[in-house]
């Protein structure tokens, strides 16, 4: 009897709790917020400096593809030719089955060239069987709502100047020691 | 009017709420006995053992978040280790202990999620909220560092995907004392009640012995009295630089299964504090991990603990980028074997409280 009345007890307790300082939250009106590292349903990003896709359509991704949910093709880069960009091939046709797509991540892991991301997105729900099935200009479209709401840079860019930071510290760091060597030579 | 007594059949799954997912029992009643039980498994079958022999060793560990979908963390590691034994792969140690956090993290989600359903099939609704909002908190947690709530795909064969994201210490800061409360009111809530008590104890009780000889592990074989962990009896990683118990129950009945687990819960975080002591600063992955895998030829059989007893994987290679086969030896199968056994002679309000004490998860039953 006791014992009961104890739990009651807790479960008042927190009912007032939750009354100040409400735990849940009404879903589709209030969206939950998500982790910057949230993966949601992979898309392509846009490179703006040259106004091209990153992405070649060199189908690495989709040969890793646990299922096998994408497909693509390439073709000449036209922009190249004119010399306005570095890419020889690029991307000619690129889609994505997000209904198969079990947002696993390997297909931005294994991408040489910074083209997929796993945006914010997951909230598509269709009535269609196939109402998911996502073409280049609307992976585009979703990869560049991503890069503007997140600033999004390259990761290799990242990457880069990580690299470049850390030797210039250690030049730094050679530096600064190398006088007081010399200095020690020189008593 | 000459009634008769007939022996009544009694269906029940594969959608019964108490059934934890979908797992048909179909129970011989004699009244309120239950005389036999015939259990039918296979709904969730999914064929990831013979999917796992298709794909390539890294997309294998999306297969394994599948398997035991509470506690994927768990189950990408066993998977991993394999694979790092037959390749002779060494880790780097600041993802062993990343590793180690996470899956004692992911213990105590697991668990929580437990304690929440044997209330509500003890018949008590409200721990099932508190201890699903423990649950979210670690969760929240699991989204900041993998991306994903449930399925991670963050353990890579010789490390993890990527280090742990700049705010990671505050974020853990700010969650163990949430989840030390959550866990002591888990435990408050029911594990003393009266009611809970008298539903729990003394019901389904087993021997160790035959414990022991259905194979059983994990808290199941713990609540029998008998101390057996994998992460002491051969410890993995860097278990055995952690200063834990294994708490062990007496008689084997459902509520020692239950206060087993929530003790385990109190070492987890014990486990999770020193972790984050000793943590060093380092790579998450060795640089052998990024190549294409292809271990050499041969076999290995590694086992760890889960949260619901020895998961294990049997992984034949023969050189090439998939393996040969992959024989996963799940917990709850072998835990479930004994349901026969603790089903017959008891009533049948017993049955959900017994089936929801093994805390089986149906896609580790079935694979
Ligand atoms: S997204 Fe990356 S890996 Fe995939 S086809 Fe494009 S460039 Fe290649
Ligand atoms: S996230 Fe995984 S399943 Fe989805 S497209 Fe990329 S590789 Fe395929």
């Amino acid at each position: 009897m006791l014992n009961s009345v104890k739990g009651m007890m807790l479960t008042l307790a927190s009912t007032f709790q939750g009354l100040k300082k409400p735990v849940t939250r009404e879903y589709p009106k209030q969206p939950t917020p998500v982790q910057p590292r949230f993966m949601g349903f992979p898309a392509l990003t846009w490179d703006n400096d040259v106004d091209e896709p990153f992405c070649t359509g060199c189908m690495v991704c989709i040969r890793n593809c646990p299922t096998q949910c994408m497909s693509a093709s390439m073709m000449d880069n036209p922009l190249n030719e004119e010399g306005k960009s570095h890419r020889r091939k690029i991307v000619d046709y690129f889609e994505i089955n997000l209904n198969r797509c079990i947002l696993c991540g390997i297909c931005v892991e294994l991408c040489n060239f910074d083209a997929i991301v796993m945006s914010h997105e997951h909230e598509m729900s269709t009535y269609e069987r196939n109402g998911d099935r996502v073409d280049l200009p609307a992976l585009l479209d979703i990869g560049k709502k991503y890069q503007r709401e997140t600033a999004w840079i390259p990761p290799t860019v990242l990457a880069k100047a990580k690299k470049e930071a850390e030797d210039a510290a250690k030049a730094a760091a050679a530096e600064s020691e190398e006088p007081a060597a010399a200095a020690q030579e020189g008593d | 009017m000459n009634a008769e007594p007939v022996e009544m059949l009694l269906n029940m799954g594969p959608q019964h709420p108490s059934t934890h997912g979908v797992f048909r029992m179909v129970l011989w009643v004699d009244g309120e006995k239950i005389v036999d039980v015939e259990p039918h498994i296979g709904y969730l079958h999914r064929g990831s053992e013979k999917l796992c022999e298709g794909e390539q060793y890294h997309q294998i560990i999306t297969l394994f978040d599948r398997m035991d979908y509470v506690a994927n963390f768990n189950n990408e590691l066993v998977y991993c280790q394999a694979v790092e034994k037959l390749m002779g792969l060494a880790v780097p140690e600041r993802a062993e202990y990343v590793r180690v956090i996470l899956c004692e993290l992911n213990r105590i989600a697991s668990h929580l999620l437990y304690v929440g359903t044997i209330g509500l099939d003890a018949g008590a609704m409200t721990p099932t909220m508190f201890a699903f909002r423990g649950r979210e908190r670690i969760q929240s947690l699991f989204e900041a560092i993998s991306g994903a709530r449930m399925m991670h795909n963050y353990f890579r064969i010789g490390g993890v995907k990527e280090d742990l994201p700049d705010n990671f210490e505050r974020l853990i800061a700010d969650l163990l004392p949430l989840l030390k409360e959550d866990v002591e009111e888990s435990d408050r809530i029911l594990t003393f009640n009266e009611i809970f008590l008298t539903r729990l104890k003394d019901v389904g009780s087993i021997s160790a012995e035959e414990a022991i000889d259905f194979g059983f592990t994990g808290p199941c074989l713990r609540g029998c009295g008998v101390e057996y962990d994998v992460r002491k009896a051969q410890p993995y990683s860097v278990y055995d630089r952690f200063d834990f118990d294994i708490p062990v129950g007496l008689d084997g009945d459902c509520w020692d299964r239950h206060w087993v687990r929530v003790q385990e819960m109190y070492e987890s975080l014990k486990i999770i504090e020193q972790a984050l002591e000793q943590i060093p600063e380092g790579e998450v992955v060795s640089s052998l991990g990024r190549r294409l895998i292809r271990p050499p030829a041969g076999e290995v059989y590694v086992r760890a603990e889960n949260p619901r007893g020895e998961i294990a994987v049997h992984l034949v290679s023969n050189g090439t980028d998939r393996p040969y086969r992959l024989k996963v030896r799940p917990p709850s199968f072998c835990n479930l074997s004994a349901i026969k056994r603790l089903l017959c002679e008891s009533w049948i309000a017993d049955s959900v409280v017994i089936l929801g004490s093994l805390d089986i998860v149906l896609g580790e039953v079935d694979r």
